[in-house]
């Protein structure tokens, strides 16, 4: 089992015929994912190394049955892109686009709730998701992640950092370690799907065995998850806060990794969870370990 | 990015708020020009991003010329908490009867917009917020809905704003809204927000942060960023497009990605070094990109060892390797580089440095992120 996304996943890619959407799109698909079609306006009829490229969302999904999405455009048109997505039924969207306005990006994450509950939005500014062994959508490569085990234990990954979301799943794969499956959430203000969404998964995923979160400076996320932890999370977990050393009031590279007013700090999240019985790791590297010992302990 | 006070009042001006007139100055002479103008008397502002103004001697009330210059001449060049002043703003006084507190943020926890208002204003809100926490109203706005004048006049009542302010604190209120949404704000705050004895309401001091990831749709922020206080570095770093924040230690840091940025910093201070910067070289970045990072890099004097940590998504392996081989063809670099070097095309890139004739005292790779950090900070302290 994995979450969200399986082998049945169906995916179309938006903005096939961009550069970014082209490159990761056959990536997505010589990983092994099941990627039906490509959306460009204007474009509809040609293809892209033998992907049918359609005009709108909607006939790509009446043509193939998709049910993901992977949304590859500029922050421009990456919220119109999202919102195309949700009406014609996606379940699953995911974007990775950096850059979108704060205010586009909460418009859009208040429109999904209301008038499209059924579709979940992962991102923006994500890496993506990778089931590995099933599924790749987004900007993961593929060959640093070991897909999971029948006999298990295997590991679940949570984290708002693209780069170190890489790093878990190759500090991992070192250490022998299969993934059930590993959501980028993304560092933006406003995501689509945050911490607890998916450790709710997480939980009920008879495949994951344990969980590794990763967090960073700004907001509140990490405390909200570790309130979450403690009632209803019982598979062990380790995590790792980037940001320790970033000075107050400075955007880290990330629109939403900002300490502001004392608010949103490492250490308060790093004690948050740790209070909450999670295993906190002082860099991605000891995340790692830490998990090694869980995992060891489970076998 | 944080505008001065002077630019917030513009901004809000744009948006229909009512601020004092005004005007920047520069010099003396500006400052007197631009008090004669507005009409005495006048309040002479020092332009600087920081709090406590006021106590530190950098606003003066003015009833003439004479003590226009006088004042002007104070403040201008006055060191306020490391920030010199360059820039006045001089405005006619406002008469004040009440003053109130008003801003517009994302909560993002809650994932609405959220307004925070109070019938105190004019002290720091999160004194109120310590000592009469119900003295704020806070209300959440769904983005998708919006403010409209009868839910804003609510929030002044509910905040015991008194009757004669309500409309004009409701107006301001929707209007501000507009600012922060419109405006791609990611703050918008006035206090005080004030009740003159006439009983317009208008913003006596304008707080404003704009999301820079809107400045694709505000030609009009151009401006603004041409003011941004930014260090040297940082200066140059931003003629490159390079998410570049100084420090002062003395590891130079390239990573690509926020999170690993961030986390470099962090092991490189878990091994008793110190980062002389955060630079996220992004996904997509390429051999150029690669070059002027270490341009960067290279012109901070601090910088004694430089950590280039990859771990390659959308950023591949060979671009980054035929990035410092360029870059190191283009620039002197003072310091070593230590880097490391994992995920997509990896082996490809690691073939291509080791192949470049590179000596190693210029240049040494480690496997891991934590050798790599002691690796650096062991160079930056010979």
């Amino acid at each position: 089992m994995s979450i969200f996304v399986n082998e049945n996943t169906k995916v179309i890619v938006q903005g096939l015929t961009g550069g970014q959407g082209k490159y990761h799109g056959l990536r997505n698909r010589d990983y092994g994912t099941n990627v039906v079609a490509g959306v460009t306006p204007g474009k509809g009829g040609q293809d892209v190394e033998g992907i049918p490229i359609f005009d709108s969302v909607a006939e790509a999904v009446a043509a193939t049955g998709a049910d993901a999405s992977f949304v590859a455009v500029p922050p421009k048109a990456a919220p119109a892109a999202i919102l195309e997505a949700a009406a014609a039924g996606v379940a699953f969207v995911v974007c990775i686009t950096e850059g979108i306005p704060a205010q586009d990006e909460a418009k859009v994450f208040n429109t999904l709730i209301r008038d499209f509950p059924n579709t979940r939005l992962l991102g923006p500014n994500c890496p993506g998701i990778i089931s590995p062994g099933k599924c790749n959508i987004g900007i993961t490569a593929g060959e640093i992640a070991l897909p999971p085990t029948a006999e298990g234990p295997n590991v679940g990954i949570v984290s708002r950092s693209g780069t170190l979301t890489y790093q878990a799943l190759y500090e991992l794969k070192q250490k022998g370690i299969g993934v059930s499956t590993c959501v980028g959430i993304g560092g933006d203000p406003v995501p689509g799907t945050n911490f607890i969404d998916c450790l709710r998964e997480f939980e009920a995923d008879p495949d994951t065995h344990a969980i590794i979160m990763i967090g960073e400076i700004g907001g509140s996320a990490e405390e909200e998850a570790a309130e979450f932890i403690r009632a209803n999370v019982s598979k062990p977990m380790s995590a790792y806060i980037a940001g320790v050393t970033a000075p107050a009031g400075k955007k880290m590279g990330h629109a939403g990794a900002i300490v502001s007013g004392g608010k949103g700090t490492a250490q308060g999240k790093m004690d948050a969870l740790a209070d909450a019985g999670v295993k906190v790791g002082l860099n991605p590297t000891e995340a790692g370990e830490l998990m090694a010992q869980i995992v060891a302990g489970l076998r | 990015m944080d505008l001065f006070e002077y630019q917030g009042k513009q901004y809000f001006a744009r948006f229909g708020i009512p601020v004092s007139p005004g005007d920047k100055a520069d010099t003396v002479d500006e400052a007197v020009a631009a008090a004669e103008a507005a009409g005495y008397p006048v309040v002479v502002k020092a332009q600087v991003q920081v709090g406590g103004r006021g106590k530190a001697g950098g606003i003066k009330l003015a009833d003439n010329a004479d003590e226009v210059r006088l004042h002007a001449g104070n403040i201008l060049g006055m060191d306020i908490k490391g920030h010199v002043v360059h820039r006045v703003w001089v405005e006619h006084a406002s008469d004040i009867d009440e003053e109130y507190y008003a801003s517009f943020t994302l909560d993002r926890a809650a994932k609405k917009h959220l307004l925070m208002l109070s019938a105190q204003g004019g002290v720091e809100i999160e004194a109120v917020a310590e000592s009469d926490p119900d003295a704020i109203v806070k209300l959440h706005i769904d983005p998708v809905v919006g403010l409209d004048v009868a839910t804003a006049r609510q929030a002044a009542v509910d905040a015991k704003i008194p009757e004669r302010a309500l409309d004009g604190t409701a107006d301001i209120l929707v209007k501000l809204y507009g600012c922060f949404t419109d405006g791609d704000c990611d703050l918008a705050e006035i206090n005080p927000l004030i009740l003159k004895p006439t009983g317009e309401v208008h913003a006596l001091d304008a707080k404003v942060t704009l999301d820079s990831n809107a400045a694709f749709r505000h030609p009009e922020w151009a401006e603004y960023s041409a003011t941004e206080v930014l260090d040297e570095r940082e200066q140059l770093a931003k003629t490159h497009d390079l998410q570049y924040i100084g420090l002062d230690g003395t590891v130079g840091i390239i990573a690509n990605g926020a999170g690993l940025a961030m986390s470099t910093l962090d092991v490189v201070n878990q091994v008793g070094g110190s980062a002389a910067n955060f630079l996220d070289i992004g996904g997509g970045a390429n051999a150029d990109v690669m070059a002027a990072a270490l341009e960067v890099i290279n012109f901070d004097q601090n910088v004694k060892s430089i950590f280039i940590n990859i771990f390659g998504g959308i950023t591949r392996g060979e671009e980054v390797a035929k990035g410092i081989v360029e870059a190191l063809s283009r620039v002197d670099l003072r310091a070593p580089i230590v880097i490391r070097l994992d995920g997509t095309n990896a082996d490809q890139g690691r073939e291509i440095l080791a192949n470049a004739g590179i000596p190693e005292s210029k240049l040494r790779s480690e496997p891991t992120m934590l050798a790599a950090a002691r690796s650096a900070v062991a160079l930056a302290q010979n």
